[in-house]
């Protein structure tokens, strides 16, 4: 059965810590609370990034994620208004749509998931490490000439992108100015 | 490289830094006098009564901070590895981040230029 | 009793670390015992930016009122040191409004959320050689991001005030922090570049044969101003300014929630000293500290007084900014010098490789021989500071002509009328 150590706890705190949040995500009315279940929910998979030894990709998801894609969401959502007290839900065919993700759910978990990283399969993780990885190999990763380096020129690229067009969208109603 | 016991540090400040302050706060809910009334509990809106909704003028300007910022964060997480390995990788890898922070002032300047940056 | 104080401060660190194992010993489970010693380490350290807050404010008041030529305050025990005290109690008797409207669950997690930020980064200080909360492999990231939690909780304590101004107050404020935040990271590249290691302690020991200010002051400067911008220090303070939107977000607060607030306030300005102490100013190296590591403690705290001070003094002389400004020299003065500071300080350090400039790693620690690769980046700064300046005095000299042309133009008789404001 599954071991009740230090590890294990941690992990079901943070597995209680994402679905609850993910839950108020989507159970409550008020979009701005949306906002900050999402990120008690964000939390946790930093939580789940630590375990899993890499607590580099865990700073960058409170950095990126809670310090400005929530903002951000928050943002837009007061942006437009009269989202920060929806009525009833007006959806008829939900329970449709719950059946679908039932099953999806099941496909990916059953059909998925359980066969390659589940009991006996081949990709069956036993514990987590207990060293903790480091960011110089990932560095080093990034810039080799054999290694990552022209993703990494082209995602710089696609930051650019990202930038310019958000600016072209963000300023349109400033007609004129070249 | 450091243990995972050193993360458990962390989680365990974590889930006590939060007592640290809820316990004055609960003892001053204790202490302090409780008498609502109507008045008292009015918004504040220097001395008048609120006029309309609580709701302002959101402007766009703050949300293209927050985009700008959001781009040169992303940047930095990249240009973090790079600088911790910085002192083992040659000339080449210089070049690499070089290109990689040149393509991102462009686009500095670009909103520049195009006067995004200001607070209007 | 025959202890000095570096035995005293070794046996705590050992008590910590054989607690778990004699708990062990003793038919503890492993698990527990090691949660118990963490817990204890827990304690200590957050205790001491709560100890220190309370003399914080009471420092602050009295050097604010030496400045201003009065006293401070002076009648609450000696020299008003209780003063703090005082106030603490005060301020828990007083009422706690909660306006109508307001989110009663975020209107008081917010000044919660602002005290826990704080202290959470007290995790990753290095006070000696040996005591550190936890020696994270990614020590400065780590500060970075759970500084970045702080807009977050602008936004609740803004939000769920139900009120106007304290929204208004919030976005800005969010704007404000949000920008500085991109010179602030830039800045702390160069040092991770220079020691190579994200580490809190790493970083401290590569300052052993020279301290990171003297080798890239710029980096020390940008990272200080952009501090005093993100915790809402003068001249950055506009938005706390009672002329302006009254309190900012924090309006509606009242009795302990934002007292809440302010010791979160003063705790972070402390906190950034600290960062700035350990980053540049050497941390814990100081004479004998390798023979009494607990000395290092005591360097520390003198450095941190000597940041904080200047902290300090900044805020009681310099005027404040208005929003734009404040903006612009972010955006089109601090980041750009930021960003050339990076390429050019990676570019200085390859080439001190290439002319073999580096000390060897047993000289590391040697003052002398960190000499000539300090020369080589000091000069680097210098000359991209000077550049910088010039730049910045000609953009000024154009707003001033730019400024006195309209002026001109507007009232051409020289003794006459009042410009129009």
């Amino acid at each position: 059965m599954i071991e009740l150590n230090a590890q294990t706890i941690a992990f079901a705190i943070l597995s209680a810590l994402i679905l609850g949040g993910g839950l108020g995500v989507v159970t409550t009315r008020n979009l701005v609370h949306g906002a900050l279940w999402l990120i008690l929910s964000l939390l946790g998979v930093a939580g789940y990034f630590v375990l899993l030894s890499a607590p580099f990709l865990a700073a960058v998801q409170v950095l990126v994620y809670i310090g400005a894609i929530a903002i951000l969401i928050v943002f837009a959502v007061m942006l437009t208004r009269s989202m920060t007290s929806l009525g009833e839900v007006r959806n008829r065919q939900w329970w449709l749509s719950a059946i679908t993700v039932v099953l999806l759910f099941l496909l990916l978990a059953v059909g998925i998931i359980l066969p390659v990283w589940g009991r006996g399969a081949p990709g069956e993780v036993t514990s987590l490490s207990a060293t903790v990885g480091g960011a110089a190999e990932l560095g080093e990763a990034l810039v080799a000439g054999d290694g990552f380096v022209l993703p990494f020129e082209v995602a710089s690229i696609l930051l650019t992108a990202a930038m310019i067009g958000a600016i072209v969208v963000a300023r349109d109603e400033e007609d004129g100015q070249a | 490289m450091e243990t995972l016991n050193e993360w458990a540090f962390v989680g365990v400040f974590f889930a006590i830094a939060w007592v640290f302050p809820a316990l004055p706060i609960i003892g001053a809910w204790l202490v302090r006098p409780k008498k609502p009334n109507a008045l008292k509990k009015q918004t504040y809106e220097s001395g008048v009564e609120t006029v309309g909704d609580t709701w302002v003028q959101f402007r766009v300007q703050y949300y293209i901070y927050g985009l700008v910022f959001l781009i040169f964060d992303v940047e930095m997480i990249f240009l973090f590895p790079w600088a911790v390995a910085y002192e083992r990788l040659d000339w080449f890898a210089y070049g690499a981040g070089f290109l990689f922070i040149f393509l991102l002032t462009d686009a500095l300047i670009y909103a520049w230029r195009k006067r995004a940056l200001e607070w209007v | 009793m025959g202890l000095t104080g570096s035995d005293v401060l070794t046996t705590c660190v050992d008590f910590i670390n054989t607690l778990a194992p004699c708990l062990v010993r003793a038919g503890w489970h492993g698990d527990i015992a090691n949660l118990l010693s963490l817990l204890l380490g827990v304690v200590i350290v957050a205790t001491v930016p709560l100890l220190t807050v309370i003399l914080l404010i009471w420092i602050e008041r009295k050097f604010a009122a030496r400045i201003q030529d009065r006293i401070g305050p002076n009648r609450v025990g000696p020299y008003g040191l209780l003063q703090s005290l005082a106030d603490a109690l005060k301020m828990l008797t007083k009422e706690d409004i909660t306006p109508t409207g307001a989110d009663r669950v975020l209107f008081n997690l917010a000044p919660i959320i602002t005290f826990a930020t704080v202290v959470l980064i007290w995790a990753i200080i290095p006070f000696t050689p040996l005591h550190i909360g936890a020696d994270l492999s990614i020590g400065i990231l780590y500060f970075v991001a759970v500084g970045s939690i702080g807009a977050v909780k602008v936004m609740i304590g803004g939000w769920s005030s139900n009120n106007k101004y304290a929204l208004l107050g919030a976005f800005r404020t969010i704007a404000l922090i949000v920008s500085y935040e991109v010179p602030m990271i830039l800045a702390l590249l160069v040092p991770v570049l220079m020691a190579g290691s994200m580490g809190m302690q790493d970083l401290t020991r590569a300052q052993g044969g020279m301290w990171f200010i003297v080798m890239s002051p710029l980096a020390a400067i940008i990272f200080f101003i952009a501090n005093l911008a993100e915790t809402g220090r003068s001249p950055f303070d506009l938005l706390e300014a009672e002329s302006e939107l009254i309190a900012g977000y924090n309006i509606e607060y009242s009795g302990f929630k934002f007292g809440m607030f302010m010791a979160g306030e003063f705790m972070h300005v402390f906190t950034v000293a600290v960062l700035t102490a350990v980053l540049f100013l050497g941390g814990w190296w100081g004479p004998f500290v390798d023979q009494v590591p607990a000395l290092g403690f005591i360097w520390l705290g003198l450095k941190t007084a000597v940041v904080y001070l200047f902290m300090l003094l900044i805020r009681n002389t310099v005027p404040r900014f208005r929003i734009d400004q404040v903006m612009n020299i972010n955006w089109k003065f601090m980041v750009p010098l930021s960003i050339v500071l990076i390429l050019l300080q990676s570019f200085l350090l390859r080439l001190v490789d290439e002319l073999g400039l580096r000390p060897a790693p047993e000289l590391a620690n040697d003052l002398l021989a960190n000499v000539p690769q300090t020369l080589v980046l000091l000069a680097g700064n210098l000359v991209l500071g000077a550049i910088f300046m010039i730049l910045l005095q000609r953009h000024g000299r154009t707003l001033r002509e730019a400024d006195e042309a309209v002026a001109a133009v507007r009232d051409p008789a020289p003794a006459g009328g009042m410009a129009e404001a």
